[in-house]
């Protein structure tokens, strides 16, 4: 128990939004290496391998910027509800099920022109996603069941539905693996190298393509809707003191399905990436823990797309970087990285007033003696 | 006969597989009681499936294992404890980062030590739990009723099914009926007026987690070292939530939270079963359908249809004591 008082009006915002956040990411990336070390590797072998995996080259850099841009999706989905006070850990399933969306839009809508069928699966996959995340939002607000328990279960089902469907409804007939055939090729999102070789590059393959931009427009979306409207207003305000928000005539209920269908619809779109984007088929499991991956990046961005830019891309950086890790390091796979992000939302969420209260008045005494001086 | 038999070996597992459910939701009813939510039940369930697997298999005693799972389950407590209780973090957010970080460890450091696939080794015969056989079993097989009753149902299984439902009267018993129950449900409900009585909030909370630290370490255990022989990852399949639905849909009481867990525990026991099976007029029910019954079971009942739930008044807040 600290029994420091700060008068918050007095500590810098670069001190509370940046310092504070940095400090308690350090401490998160320095358990981190002592679990690397208690693996029986050394933690700064592995920070050199992530840096030259994620920057070293062209190729480790371009993967880098994909896995960021699955992590602004899966990100703003959490940040969004958060925004409300709900805590949407379903991600997993709404991206899996906004998979189906991109998907089923694409194949049966491939004979429209090319950006419009692009438009109408991004909207089938923020459709479906969202459609995933009603019934638990539906469920939080007219009946009381905690939506961390229904988007846990909505996971599980999710996971359950698609291989079913997989398995007997769309697998691709020709293959034994639970997969769907694959898209015609003149609908897929055109690709980095595709891009470069236009401008005289020659680049080797990349997941990276055109959704990047999708994921920095979903930042700007994300801000104009929660800082800039009347909803994004109520939203917040029934977040922040449900009992005021009914007093002043706001709809809890509506605001919590709006709240959760936008956090759907964001995480549903990591399928434009994985399905548009690279792999042109639903494969089974494509989530594979992006979903969970967007609460840390979304805590350790305050929720704030300002934020989640470079804590999305920092994953980007640790997922690269980590494939380089697992490669070279035979003791170290990627469940390591599953549990630094388990360390990063320890840190940079639960415990974020760790060391609150000492740094800001450290700053704030610091700063009173260079106005008396 | 052979209809009698089923149904003596479908509440065998029932009863069997409830264990775990039953483990963690007694642990959920500490914590939250005292007005602590508890989504890591999942995480500690699963560290200490690890736990008492590796400890059991370096000791060669599933005993010690079980110290060992207790021990790390109770520090995994006091850190959920430190974050939201000492420093009022955010208790879903704390929960969500054990979970993940468990996840993640787990698998990562079986995988470090034995082994790319994540598992740990198998347990040999002394090195884990075996079913009990109740004195007699064999010999009162034959006699009607009683015979299947006590041979097919009451005997022969691991320790910790029994320990399971020995600790819901135990648990009712403290929570209802002693004075330290009574602090701890005054915790959850208001705790400026337990304050005000002189009584430490923090120290209740922490009490609360510590219990409920030792419960789910036998939940874990039960899974690594008595029905499977080994760990693997993620084993831990959503139990813990599932007991914590079980909980609230028990309304934060033993003996109701009790019939919950059976009632997964039968649902789970049945897909098994019904897997393959084809049913008159229905046809064969897709597998996955079955094995996500459990699942929609828990929104069902979550949906509260028999009531909402009313939880403790000063669940998920931080106690901000005044200056």
């Amino acid at each position: 128990m600290s029994n420091i008082v700060v008068d918050k009006s007095k500590v810098p915002w670069w001190v509370s939004n940046v310092i504070v956040p940095l400090v308690n990411l350090t401490l998160a990336l320095l358990v981190s290496g002592l679990f690397v070390f208690i693996a029986g590797e050394n933690p700064i072998e592995a920070v050199k391998l992530i840096i030259y995996g994620s920057f070293g080259y062209i190729q480790g850099f371009a993967y880098t910027l994909y896995y960021t841009t699955n992590f602004i999706f899966t990100g703003l989905a959490f940040a969004v509800a958060f925004h409300c006070r709900l805590f949407n850990i379903g991600g997993e399933g709404q991206a899996y099920i906004g998979g189906l969306g991109v998907f089923l839009v694409a194949i049966n809508l491939s004979f429209l022109p090319v950006p419009i069928v692009w438009l109408l699966a991004i909207f089938g996959a923020f459709l479906f996603g969202a459609a995933w995340a009603y019934i638990p939002a539906y469920l939080q607000s007219k009946r009381g069941s905690h939506v961390v328990i229904t988007t846990i279960m909505f996971n599980f089902i999710a996971s359950s539905l698609m291989i079913f469907l997989l398995v007997d409804v769309i697998r691709d007939t020709n293959q034994m693996a639970p997969h769907t055939v694959k898209l015609p090729e003149e609908i897929w999102l055109p690709s980095f190298e595709a891009f470069s070789g236009f401008l005289g590059m020659k680049i080797r393959y990349s997941p990276l393509n055109l959704t990047f931009l999708l994921a920095i427009a979903s930042l700007f979306f994300v801000w104009f809707l929660v800082w800039k409207t009347k909803w994004g207003y109520e939203m917040r305000a029934v977040g922040h003191n449900t009992q005021a928000a009914i007093y002043a005539g706001i709809s809890p209920h509506k605001n919590i399905i709006i709240a959760m269908c936008i956090s759907g619809g964001l995480a549903g779109l990591l399928g434009v990436n994985e399905i548009l984007g690279v792999s042109h088929k639903i494969q089974a499991g494509f989530p594979a823990g992006y979903g969970f991956t967007g609460i840390a990046v979304a805590l350790m961005g305050r929720n704030h797309p300002i934020g989640i830019l470079p804590a999305a891309f920092l994953f980007g950086i640790l997922y690269q970087g980590g494939s380089e890790v697992t490669f070279e390091m035979p003791n170290i796979t990627r469940y390591m990285f599953v549990a630094v992000q388990g360390l990063i939302i320890l840190f940079s969420g639960a415990l974020e007033n760790l060391f609150r209260p000492q740094i800001e008045s450290f700053f704030v005494r610091r700063l009173n003696r260079e106005v008396n001086a | 006969m052979e209809f009698l038999s089923d149904i003596a070996s479908l509440i065998n597992s029932t009863l069997r597989i409830s264990t775990p459910l039953v483990f963690a939701a007694m642990a959920g009813i500490f914590a939250e009681r005292s007005g602590v939510i508890d989504f890591s039940l999942e995480g500690k369930m699963l560290m200490a499936a690890f736990v008492a697997a590796v400890g059991s298999y370096y000791l060669s005693n599933p005993w010690l294992g079980l110290l060992l799972a207790i021990i790390v389950c109770v520090c995994l407590s006091m850190l959920h404890g430190f974050a939201s209780v000492t420093h009022k973090g955010d208790q879903v957010v704390s929960c969500v980062a054990i979970n993940i970080l468990i996840i993640g460890l787990t698998t990562a450091l079986a995988a470090a030590w034995f082994g790319q696939a994540g598992l740990t080794p198998t347990l040999n015969e002394d090195q884990r739990f075996l079913e009990i056989h109740l004195p007699f079993a064999d010999a009162l097989r034959d006699i009607p009723v009683i015979g299947i009753l006590y041979s097919d149902i009451l005997s022969g299984h691991y320790v910790f099914v029994y320990l399971a439902y020995l600790s819901v009267p135990l648990v009712f018993w403290i929570v209802f009926k002693t004075s330290f129950g009574l602090r701890l449900r005054a915790v959850g409900e208001n705790p400026s007026a337990v304050d005000t009585a002189g009584i430490n909030v923090f120290t209740m909370r922490y009490k609360a987690l510590a219990i409920n630290g030792v419960l789910i370490a036998f939940a874990g255990a039960h899974l690594s070292t008595a029905v499977n022989a080994n760990f693997f990852r993620e084993m831990s399949a959503g139990r813990g939530y599932l007991a914590l639905a079980a909980m609230i849909f028990g309304k934060w009481h033993p003996k109701t939270a009790l019939i919950a867990c059976l009632l997964f525990g039968f649902t789970d026991a049945l897909q098994i079963r019904l897997q393959g099976v084809e049913l008159p007029a229905i046809g064969e029910i897709p597998v996955q359908l079955i094995q996500a019954l459990p699942y929609i079971l828990t929104v069902v009942l979550l949906a509260g249809f028999v009531g909402k739930a009313i939880a403790p008044n000063a669940i998920g807040q931080p106690y901000i004591k005044e200056r």
